[in-house]
C-alpha cells in the first residue's frame, strides 16, 4: 500500500492524495442510506494526464477506481464497494469554452452546475444550461452520465440527450474523444458519427472516467413564470400533462404531491414553467397553457392556484433551495429517493404505490414527477426522509426504498441511478442478452475489472 | 459538546461552500485543501464521528478543524434555517473540546500560550504595545470621548502598526477625542475564542473589562473588526456593556465634511468586506461611504462582495497559526486575483488582518505594481488637504 501511495503522490502531488482515516471515513458514504464502504485512497487529479496515469497504475495493480463528482447522487454509486481509489474530480472544474453561436459549453468533468450557471450569467447572459434539482455544487458530468434531468428537460429531454461529446480515459489508460470533437475542433454534436458516448452514460462509472464534456445551451428568457395546476384525482394526471405538453410552451413540467404543508395534502400539483423574451409573448404562452386544460377548469374539477409573485419565487429559483430542506423533515439530515423512469400512463398507479408504501412502512415521504420531453416519459420520484442519528429510522427508509424499487420495476418502470441492490432488481427483469452484451463490452473496455466494481453486477 | 444535536442534521448539500451566485468555492479551507473533509458539511460529519469515537483526534483532524477561519460564509448560505445560525458555534465548540483535551496543532498551542503569557499572540512585551504610536502624539486614555482599542495586529505587526498610525492620525485630523491604553491593553480575545479557548477568552474579556471600568470607558473605537465583534457581541455576556464602533463607522459621517486637495488623480478602488465587519455584524455601508466620499475615487465591486465576500483566510487565528497557508490555492491569493480582475488599482480594506494577509498574497501572485493593498484611512489621508482639522 505504501508503494501505491507513493506512486499516487508522484502523479498528483502530496496535497491531493490521502489515505488518512478522516478522508477514508468521509468518502465512504454519501448522504443517502447505503452503508459505508471505505476507500483505501482519495485522489484529486488536476488534468486528463493525471487521470490517465492513475488509471494505468490502478490497472497494473488491479486497484478499483471510483470516479466521484460532488457525491450528491444519494444512492451510493460513488462508494468504493471493493475499496481502492476514490477519484474526486472536483479540481478539474474549468469552463474551457462557450460557443455562443452554436450554443454549447465545453467543461471539465469537475465543473459544477452552479459555476456554469454563474459563468453564463456573467459572460453569456442570453444562454442557459439545464440545471438539475440537485444543489449547485453537483457536477455537470456526474448528472449527465447518470441520465439526469433538469429545469428545461420537458422541452429538451434528459441531460444525456443534451450531450455533444466526451473526452474519456478508458480503464486501460487510452484517452478517447467521442462525438464531433473526435474529428473536429468543435464540440457541436454526437451525430453523425457512431454514437459511442452511450458507453459511458448510465453505466455508474464502470466503463471509464469522463474528463471533459460538451453540453448544449439554450436561450435564456428575459421573463419567466410558473403556473400551479391542482387536481384531486391521480387518474386525470396523464391527460392533464398530455394536454399541457401538447402546447409545447413549457420548459419544465413537474408534479408534486406531499402531505406537508397541510394545505397541500391530498392534492396533485402540476408546476408548469415557461419563459419568453417579451411580456406579450409570456401572456400569450400563459393563455395557450390555460386553454389546454380549460375543460377541467370549466368542469370545476381542477384549476390553477392564484399566486402572488412572492409565492411563485421558490418555484422559479434554479436550483430550488427548498428541495434540500426535505432532509430536515425528520430533524435528521437525510433523505433518499427512488426516481423511476416510466411512461406517463402509469402516473396514477405510481402515485398509489407511493402512498401505500409510505403508509405501510410509516415513512415521511414526498412524491413527484418530472415530465421528460413532451410526455415522452417521466421521472417519478419517491423521496423518503430519515434521521441519520436513528438507525431504526434509516432502516425504515431503506425498506421503503427497496420496496419501491422492486414494485417500480414490476410496474414497468426503471429506477434511475439505482443503488447496487436496485441494479440487481433491474437486471432481474432485463433482457438477458442485453446484460450479456454489457458484460462483453466491459470485458473489452476494462479487462482488469477496476472500474467501480460491485455495480451492474449479479452475485 | 455544545450544539452536537445539530451535527447529524447536516445533509451536506454544499450550499455552505458557495457564495449566493455560485461562482466559485467561498469556503477558504475547502478552497485551499479541496478534500470534502475541509468543507463545512464534511466538518459537521467528522465532528459527529469524533464524538461517536469513530475517529480519533489525530493531527489531521485537528488541522481540519482549526483551518476553519470562522468567516461565516457557511452560516450565511446554509439552506437549513432551523440550525444554520449554530454552524460556527458548533465548529468552535468542537475546537474547544480539542483544546480542553490538549489535542491541538502545535501552531495553535503556541499561539494560545503566547496570548496567555504575554497578552498577545506574538509573544511580544506588553510595554511595546504602543510602539505603533511612534511619530504620533497619542494621549493615554483618561477623559476623552473614546477609547481607541488598537488590538494585537495593530500593536505589533509592522503593517498593522502602519494602519494604526494612519487611522489614529486621521481621527486626530478629524477632531475625534480619543486616548489609548498603551501597555494596559491586552488582546481582545476574539481569536482565542474562535480557536475554542473559551476560558482564555473569558479571562481576557474580564481583564479588559476591569481595565475599562477602572478607566471609566464608555465608548470604544476599534481598529480591528475582530475586536469590534468581541466587544459588541461577546463582552456584554461578561458584564462589559459599551458603545462600540469600528473606526470606519466613525469616519463615515466625518469624511463627508473634510476638505480634500483639489485635482485629485482618478483612482479605481475595490473594497474587500472583512468577515467580522460584514457577515458577522452586517456593516457593509460605512467603509463604502468613506471611499465614495473621496474626490476622484471610483468604487467598483468584485464579483464576490457584501455577504458573498471571499474571506482573506486570516480569521479563526489563522493569521497567526497559518494552518490554512499550507494549502496550494489560498483564499487570499484568489481574492487579490479577483480584485485585480475587477479593474481596480487599489484593494481597500478596513481590517489590519486582511491587510496583512493580502500584502503577502499580492507578492505571491505577482501582482505588485498592478494592485496596491491599502487600508481606507490611508486612501483618505492621501487626499486630505494637509493639516485639515474638522
Amino acid at each position: 500500500m505504501k508503494e501505491i501511495l507513493q506512486a499516487l503522490v508522484e502523479i498528483v502531488g502530496t496535497e491531493f492524495v490521502s489515505d488518512q482515516p478522516e478522508e477514508r471515513y468521509l468518502y465512504s458514504m454519501d448522504p443517502g442510506t447505503m452503508p459505508a464502504r471505505e476507500p483505501d485512497f482519495v485522489v484529486m487529479p488536476d488534468s486528463t494526464e493525471q487521470v490517465r496515469q492513475v488509471l494505468l497504475l490502478a490497472n497494473q495493480h488491479k486497484i478499483p477506481v471510483v470516479p466521484l463528482g460532488a457525491g450528491l447522487v444519494l444512492s451510493g454509486l460513488s462508494r468504493a464497494l471493493k475499496g481502492g481509489i476514490i477519484l474526486d474530480m472536483k479540481r478539474m472544474n474549468r469552463i474551457i469554452e462557450v460557443n455562443e453561436m452554436s450554443r454549447y459549453a465545453l467543461v471539465e468533468a469537475g465543473a459544477s452546475q452552479g459555476m456554469l450557471q454563474a459563468y453564463l450569467k456573467k459572460h453569456h447572459p442570453r444562454l442557459k444550461h439545464s440545471a438539475p434539482d440537485a444543489p449547485p455544487a453537483a457536477t455537470i458530468a456526474g448528472n449527465v452520465c447518470i441520465h439526469g434531468s433538469g429545469h428545461i428537460s420537458h422541452a429538451h429531454g434528459f441531460h444525456s440527450d443534451m450531450l455533444n461529446g466526451l473526452e474519456v480515459v478508458l480503464p486501460t489508460g487510452e484517452v478517447t474523444r467521442l462525438g464531433s470533437c473526435a474529428t473536429s475542433d468543435y464540440w457541436f454534436s454526437r451525430a453523425p458519427l457512431p454514437d459511442l458516448a452511450g458507453l459511458f452514460l448510465g453505466w455508474a462509472g464502470t466503463t471509464g472516467v469522463i474528463t471533459k464534456l460538451a453540453i448544449k445551451l439554450y436561450p435564456n428568457y428575459r421573463f419567466n413564470d410558473v403556473g400551479v395546476f391542482v387536481c384531486e384525482d391521480a387518474r386525470l394526471m396523464p391527460d392533464i400533462l398530455y394536454r399541457m405538453s401538447e402546447t409545447q410552451m413549457a420548459e419544465d413540467l413537474t408534479a408534486w404531491m406531499t402531505p406537508k404543508p397541510d394545505w397541500a395534502r391530498g392534492f396533485l400539483h402540476s408546476n408548469i414553467n415557461y419563459g419568453a423574451n417579451t411580456k406579450e409573448e409570456l401572456i400569450w404562452k400563459r393563455n395557450l397553457i390555460r386553454a389546454s386544460v380549460s375543460e377541467y377548469i370549466d368542469r370545476k374539477i381542477a384549476g390553477f392556484i392564484p399566486m402572488p409573485a412572492a409565492m411563485k419565487q421558490p418555484f422559479l429559483e434554479v436550483p430550488a433551495r427548498q428541495l434540500s430542506r426535505f432532509a430536515d423533515v425528520r430533524k435528521g439530515g437525510g433523505f433518499e429517493y427512488v426516481g423511476v423512469i416510466m411512461p406517463v400512463d402509469l402516473f396514477a398507479e405510481a402515485y398509489e404505490l407511493g402512498l401505500e408504501i409510505a403508509s405501510r412502512l410509516s415513512v415521511s415521504y414526498s412524491l413527484g414527477a418530472r415530465i421528460i420531453g413532451i410526455n415522452h416519459c417521466m421521472m417519478f420520484f419517491y423521496a423518503y426522509a430519515f434521521n441519520r442519528a436513528d438507525p431504526a429510522d434509516v432502516q425504515r427508509a431503506q425498506r421503503a426504498l427497496e420496496a419501491t424499487n422492486r414494485a417500480a420495476v414490476d410496474m414497468g418502470g426503471i429506477p434511475w441511478k439505482a443503488e447496487a441492490p436496485a441494479q440487481k432488481e433491474i437486471i432481474r427483469k432485463m433482457d438477458p442478452n442485453m446484460f450479456a452484451l454489457m458484460n462483453r463490452i466491459r470485458a473489452v473496455l476494462d479487462p482488469a475489472g477496476i472500474m467501480n466494481p460491485g455495480n451492474w453486477e449479479i452475485d | 459538546m455544545q450544539y452536537e444535536e445539530i451535527l447529524h442534521r447536516c445533509f451536506r448539500c454544499g450550499y455552505c461552500k458557495l457564495p449566493e451566485n455560485y461562482v466559485d468555492f467561498n469556503c477558504p479551507p475547502y478552497l485551499s485543501f479541496r478534500f470534502e473533509t475541509y468543507s463545512p458539511g464534511g466538518r459537521m460529519w467528522l465532528i459527529r464521528a469524533l464524538l461517536d469515537n469513530k475517529l480519533a483526534p489525530t493531527g489531521r483532524l485537528q488541522e481540519i478543524l482549526f483551518s476553519c477561519v470562522a468567516c461565516a460564509n457557511c452560516v450565511t448560505h446554509c439552506t437549513f434555517p432551523k440550525f444554520k445560525d449554530q454552524l460556527l458555534l458548533a465548529f468552535t465548540a468542537a475546537k474547544e473540546q480539542l483544546v480542553n483535551g490538549g489535542k491541538v496543532p502545535p501552531a495553535v498551542r503556541d499561539c494560545l500560550t503566547r496570548i496567555y503569557q504575554h497578552g498577545n499572540p506574538y509573544g511580544h512585551a506588553r510595554k511595546k504595545r504602543d510602539a505603533w504610536t511612534d511619530g504620533l502624539k497619542v494621549e493615554p486614555y483618561s477623559d476623552q470621548e473614546y477609547l481607541f482599542f488598537v488590538g494585537d495586529v495593530g500593536s505589533y505587526d509592522t503593517r498593522g502598526q502602519e494602519i494604526a498610525r494612519s487611522v489614529a492620525g486621521l481621527l486626530q485630523k478629524l477632531g475625534v477625542s480619543f486616548g489609548i491604553l498603551g501597555a494596559d491593553e491586552i488582546s481582545d480575545g476574539n481569536e482565542a475564542g474562535a480557536m475554542g479557548e473559551a476560558e482564555l477568552f473569558k479571562y481576557l474579556a474580564e481583564e479588559n473589562i476591569k481595565t475599562f471600568e477602572s478607566r471609566g470607558v464608555e465608548k470604544i473605537i476599534t481598529l480591528s473588526p475582530h475586536g469590534y465583534n468581541a466587544f459588541k457581541n461577546d463582552y456584554p455576556g461578561f458584564g462589559g456593556n459599551y458603545s462600540v464602533l469600528h473606526y470606519s463607522q466613525v469616519l463615515a459621517p466625518l469624511v463627508k465634511k473634510a476638505a480634500f486637495a483639489p485635482d485629485q488623480p482618478p483612482l479605481r478602488v475595490t473594497y474587500h468586506d472583512s468577515c467580522y465587519l460584514g457577515r458577522h455584524n452586517m456593516e457593509y455601508g460605512a467603509p463604502r461611504t468613506v471611499l465614495t466620499a473621496l474626490p476622484g475615487v471610483e468604487l467598483v465591486e468584485m464579483q464576490r462582495c457584501f455577504q458573498n465576500a471571499l474571506c482573506c483566510g486570516g480569521g479563526g487565528g489563522n493569521v497567526f497559526t497559518d494552518i490554512i497557508g499550507s494549502g496550494r490555492q489560498t483564499s487570499a491569493g484568489v481574492r487579490v486575483g479577483e480584485a485585480a480582475a475587477s479593474g481596480a488599482g487599489v484593494l481597500a480594506v478596513a481590517c489590519p488582518q486582511c491587510a496583512v494577509m493580502f500584502a503577502d498574497a499580492v507578492k505571491v501572485q505577482n501582482l505588485e505594481g498592478r494592485l496596491a493593498v491599502k487600508e481606507i484611512s490611508e486612501i483618505v489621508n492621501e487626499r486630505l488637504i494637509k493639516q485639515e482639522v474638522n
